[in-house]
């Protein structure tokens, strides 16, 4: 008998040089902030502080917003064509260099080295390339004359995919013809700052993109600025709302993509195998940081222990630790404060009554970590099968006929994603038809492309991110 | 009661059964390959693989199975698979070599002071395309001889025909024929094609007695792939779920290089977990994958290739 162990196969981190200080990047100039504070940013696999980046204040906001004022002018001047080459050389510098970005993704963020390589930086040179494509040719899905950029748009993107959501934001936004001001969030900053460089090497105009770090006091700052055109937010619910109330009365376009509960409904006619993948990919990819993951498994009845058994089996062989070593399948959670609110909400789940089912692992001593975790016997009441958990979890609920399949799914302030799990294309279109939800993914989750909108139903937001009606985001009706 | 289906009660899953599993295998062909793709991308480096490696000639059923055969040649295979490297002491014999019944002797007498065991193709290997009478005399045959492990095909007419029972009830009857010889029963997978086909077979072939099962001939084109042996330790664990009976995969046809050979255990280290890691429940058909292995431990050890010649043709 063999214990075979996979040996250590850490990627090198020597291609990213991160430097002891950032500058914001503002009017195609890197300078420092004008409130001469800073954050530090700190490897959530370690917690060791990687470098500090720009707290900026109202100050820095008003001379961002000003730049891409300017921007914009010369933005909207030159032709559909350059903007499309602009944008085709940024794609192209971000696979030049995917591997130094997918490092730093990995070291900043704390997701594992496979998905930042395999997924993120893929999918952000995807995202330049697609909407590269769609500068010149807006006037053929609509008439020019018809629509037109918002202007300056502000654009806060969360920690879960630092540069992809900063891909989904800049790349429709600029195709469209406006310039931005983006905020990356304040634990997950570097790889938008590098961005910022990227930007400067592509020989962007001065002014089409404006990077500034900071907080929630910083985000607030750009929300409320009177010069903004459009704000587009992807975050929790909670902020959302806040924006909202915010921009209440004012002549500012809002596209918000919120909280998710996603459910992953698996009947009974599944092929089980891949659906345990399934269930698996849609949990447990990113550490559950992702809005749309499959957080409630809705099993039916009839099927719950075998299901429930092989799905302990695989948990158990996922790979918990370093997130630059190549066998990692979950990383390290992406902060301190993350961690407590997933620790907390389990806590909450288990004296409700819910069984907790967590791999056995060793998990590294420093670092924020949390083991992949299954509850079963949750009742639909449970905050674990209500909030939004962020985090590894997976909460199990039963069903016995497909309409109750469907009101359990629905049953949520949420709707932003699902999942249908069954070999009868009947049954698919029949519970898709019925799902509140922007995306409902069968026999499979979690798929992501540049041509497919994404967005939510609910509490999970409006607007679309993706497609064709990405582009919608970002123009407006001409008066 | 008929006779088969008392035979059906000895192998412990009873046919209603079988055939209740058998239709129910649904598998989805796109999350299959997705799952078999992302476990390609398993970095296996330093000690690790060195003990991949090791792990992989022990379990390696070295093997020339053509019309030119002749004792020169399996004396020479089989002495190349007690010491595949004299030159490194350290690496250990091959589980078995495979040949035709006619040749089992030969082999049998070179290994006689191992462990190598000797398997032998029979039930008119690769096609199967005789009557149930020839099949079982060619199978006895080559017990007599002294066969240790006998490698059988699945009647794919019948499969492909629909006739389940048919399938069964042949592998049934060789198994009572073999007794206590180990048999490995070969899917041909290249003749099933689909994913739903291979664990239908799968299915079959375990309830009726199989110690392995078997991706392929190695004699068409379409030899195993990691996909079909996915499908496969998906079966074996869910026939282990219904009646605790652990039994083996071996992959043979078309694996060539240790890297695809190291891409195999990870899926059966993962899937199946490290106890099947051993050449009593995972083999390999080999032919030119033994060499590339040898190549690879030698260059582990050393730093560099080696050219084929400092290695003993098998």
């Amino acid at each position: 008998m063999v214990n075979w162990k996979y040996s250590e196969s850490i990627e090198s981190s020597e291609i990213v040089n991160i430097k002891k200080k950032y500058q914001n990047y503002i009017g195609g100039k890197f300078v420092d902030p004008s409130s001469k504070k800073y954050l530090n940013t700190v490897s959530p696999s370690t917690e060791e502080i990687l470098s500090k980046i720009p707290l900026s204040n109202q100050k820095d906001i008003d001379s961002a917003v000003k730049a891409a004022k300017t921007g914009f002018e010369k933005w909207s001047s030159i032709t559909p064509q350059e903007r499309s080459q602009y944008l085709f050389k940024i794609a192209r510098l971000i696979q030049e260099r995917s591997r130094e970005f997918a490092v730093l993704e990995s070291i900043d963020g704390g997701k594992p080295i496979k998905e930042s390589r395999d997924f993120d930086l893929p999918q952000v040179a995807a995202n330049f390339f697609y909407f590269a494509g769609w500068a010149d040719k807006l006037d053929i899905s609509w008439s020019a004359k018809e629509l037109k950029p918002y202007g300056v748009v502000g654009q806060i993107i969360p920690w879960n995919f630092p540069l992809l959501m900063l891909a989904w934001k800049i790349a429709p936004a600029l195709a469209t013809g406006n310039t931005v001001v983006l905020k990356p969030a304040e634990t997950t900053s570097l790889t938008a700052l590098h961005f910022a460089e990227l930007c400067h090497d592509a020989g962007l105009p001065a002014g089409v993109v404006n990077i500034v770090s900071g907080d929630g006091s910083t985000g607030a700052n750009i929300v409320n600025h009177k010069d903004i055109n459009k704000i587009a937010f992807t975050g929790s619910t909670h902020v959302g709302k806040l924006i909202q109330k915010s921009l209440a009365g004012r002549d500012v376009g809002l596209t918000l993509e919120l909280g998710g509960k996603a459910a992953n409904i698996v009947y009974e006619d599944a092929a089980i195998d891949q659906a345990v993948e399934g269930v698996v990919n849609g949990i447990f990819f990113n550490q559950g940081h992702v809005c749309c993951a499959g957080s409630r498994l809705l099993l039916q009845e009839s099927i719950h222990d075998q299901f429930i058994k092989k799905l302990e089996k695989r948990m158990q062989t996922l790979r918990v630790g370093n997130p630059l070593d190549k066998n990692t399948d979950i990383g390290a959670i992406n902060s301190k404060e993350q961690l407590d609110k997933i620790t907390s909400l389990v806590n909450e789940g288990v004296s409700d009554g819910g069984d907790l089912f967590q791999i056995e692992c060793e998990l590294p001593g420093n670092g924020f970590w949390f083991r992949p975790s299954l509850f079963t016997n949750v009742q639909p009441s449970y905050s674990i099968a209500r909030e939004e958990i962020f985090g590894p979890v997976l909460t199990t609920l039963t069903f016995r006929t497909p309409e109750e399949a469907i009101e359990i799914a629905n049953n949520t302030e949420y709707g932003l994603s699902a999942g249908v799990w069954t070999e009868k294309g009947s049954k698919i279109l029949w519970t898709a038809d019925r799902l509140e939800a922007g995306v409902v993914w069968a026999n499979t989750f979690n798929k992501f492309d540049p041509s497919s909108p994404f967005g939510g139903y609910k509490e999970s937001g409006f607007g679309r991110e993706g497609g064709r009606h990405g582009l919608l985001s970002y123009l407006k009706a001409s008066l | 009661m008929s006779k088969t289906a008392l035979k059906a009660n000895n192998s412990k899953l009873e046919w209603v059964d079988v055939i209740e599993h058998v239709y129910e295998s649904r598998i989805d062909a796109v999350g299959l390959n997705e799952r078999v793709a992302s476990l390609a991308t398993r970095s296996i480096k330093k000690e690790s693989k060195l003990e991949a490696l090791n792990m992989i000639v022990s379990m390696c059923d070295l093997t020339t199975l053509e019309g030119e055969d002749t004792k020169g040649k399996i004396s020479q295979m089989s002495a190349k698979a007690v010491k595949p490297d004299p030159g490194d002491k350290s690496i250990p014999s091959v589980a078995a070599v495979c040949v035709y019944p006619s040749l089992v002797s030969i082999a049998k007498e070179k290994v006689k002071n191992s462990n190598v065991k000797v398997a032998a193709v029979s039930s008119y290997f690769p096609s199967g395309q005789v009557p149930m009478d020839s099949k079982i005399l060619d199978t006895k045959f080559a017990i007599e001889e002294g066969a240790d492990e006998i490698d059988i095909v699945i009647n794919r007419k019948a499969f492909l025909e629909g006739d389940y029972r048919k399938v069964y009830d042949e592998i049934v009857e060789l198994k009572e024929v073999c007794k206590d010889v180990h048999l490995k029963t070969i899917l041909e997978v290249g003749d099933l094609r689909t994913y739903e086909n291979i664990r239908k077979a799968s299915l079959i072939s375990l309830a009726a007695g199989s110690d392995f099962i078997k991706t392929s001939t190695g004699k068409l084109t379409v030899g195993s792939s990691r996909q079909a042996c996915y499908v496969m330790a998906k079966a074996v664990l869910d026939y282990e779920l219904w009646t605790g009976v652990q039994a083996g995969i071996k992959v043979a046809g078309g694996i060539r290089d240790a890297k695809d050979a190291i891409r195999y255990l990870v899926l059966i280290n993962e899937e199946m977990g490290d106890n099947w890691l051993t050449p009593d429940l995972f083999r390999f058909g080999a032919s030119s994958l033994l060499d590339d292995v040898l190549k690879q431990i030698r260059k582990l050890k050393t730093g560099a290739y080696q050219a084929s010649y400092y290695f003993p043709r098998g």
